[in-house]
């Protein structure tokens, strides 16, 4: 990955140039921090669950000094009778950054199935969508979560008309 | 005719001027509740920062950050006594509360919000 896909803070749009954190380089540059890491073609242009996993990046998981993280690897499967590839939700990698408390409950039940979970909420900025599409990798990415082939599947196979729910207005 | 020259060369200045692209990086975040006005620039929150070093959970779990762009009502008052950002903010863990424009390094004028380039444009309310 080069330097040059990450655009330096005074040309990010958002930084004031003539403040001083600008002015006088007070503030690390993502090309510096993020060209280290395993790269991706989207988001940060950063595959943050390698960063993690592999070592590279080791952030802390509390500021207490014994917390232990609970983490749990476990994966479920969703989306059973839909026509895209089903959803395969792996949550070893979810609770390697998040508590559970994040997520349940609330966001979703605990129980597999009592939480109906639709694309249209998750495009909106809700359930998976409040990270996915913000933080974590974009909603672009549909094949990293739809990952499960179903029976006569072939990967690469032309998707399936796109069900109402995915049937959005484009964005603005 | 001068007067349509002008016109174009507006024009010609407008397109140029929307064709940049706000590149902002991925999951960079705006917080401008309170910043203007109380007349400090608007803090820049860079996740990608953040992450290499803390993961989700020590913000969005031990902190109380709920998972939504200006939904955290945190006063500067606050961070001075160890809540939210202050919680490291303590010239300990990270750079003290007193270090203004580190944090508050935004342009005036924009809105709370989640920003970065790729697809964060799309119809959720991030």
């Amino acid at each position: 990955m080069l330097a040059q896909d990450w655009a330096p803070l005074r040309n990010d749009g958002i930084h004031d140039r003539k403040g001083p954190a600008v002015k006088q380089k007070l503030l690390q540059e993502p090309a510096e921090a993020l060209s280290k890491l395993p790269p991706d073609t989207t988001g940060n242009m950063v595959r943050w669950v390698e960063a993690l996993q592999q070592g590279i990046i080791q952030p802390r998981a509390s500021l207490k000094p014994d917390f232990k993280p609970e983490i749990l690897d476990q994966d479920i499967l969703l989306d059973l009778k839909g026509s895209m590839p089903i959803v395969l939700f792996p949550h070893k990698r979810h609770t390697e950054w998040l508590d559970c408390s994040n997520c349940h409950n609330g966001v979703f039940e605990k129980q597999t199935g009592a939480t109906k979970i639709s694309m249209f909420q998750i495009l909106a900025g809700e359930q998976c969508g409040i990270c996915h599409g913000a933080v974590s990798f974009p909603l672009t990415e549909c094949d990293r979560c739809h990952s499960v082939l179903r029976p006569g599947q072939k990967k690469g196979d032309p998707r399936p008309p796109l069900p109402g729910s995915h049937n959005m207005p484009p964005p603005r | 005719m001068k007067f349509l020259l002008r016109v174009i060369a507006c024009l010609a200045l407008a397109a140029t001027l929307a064709a940049v692209p706000a590149s902002a990086e991925y999951a960079d975040l705006v917080l401008n509740k309170r910043s203007e006005k109380e007349g400090v620039r608007p803090v820049v929150f860079p996740h990608w920062f953040h992450r290499i070093r803390f993961q989700c959970r020590v913000c969005h779990a031990e902190l109380g950050f709920k998972m939504r762009a200006g939904a955290n009502d945190f006063t500067m008052n606050g961070i001075a006594e160890g809540k939210f950002c202050g919680a490291c903010h303590n010239g300990d863990i990270a750079w003290a509360a007193d270090r203004c424009d580190l944090c508050h390094s935004g342009k005036p004028g924009l809105p709370t919000g989640i920003v970065g380039g790729h697809e964060t444009s799309g119809p959720g309310r991030w």
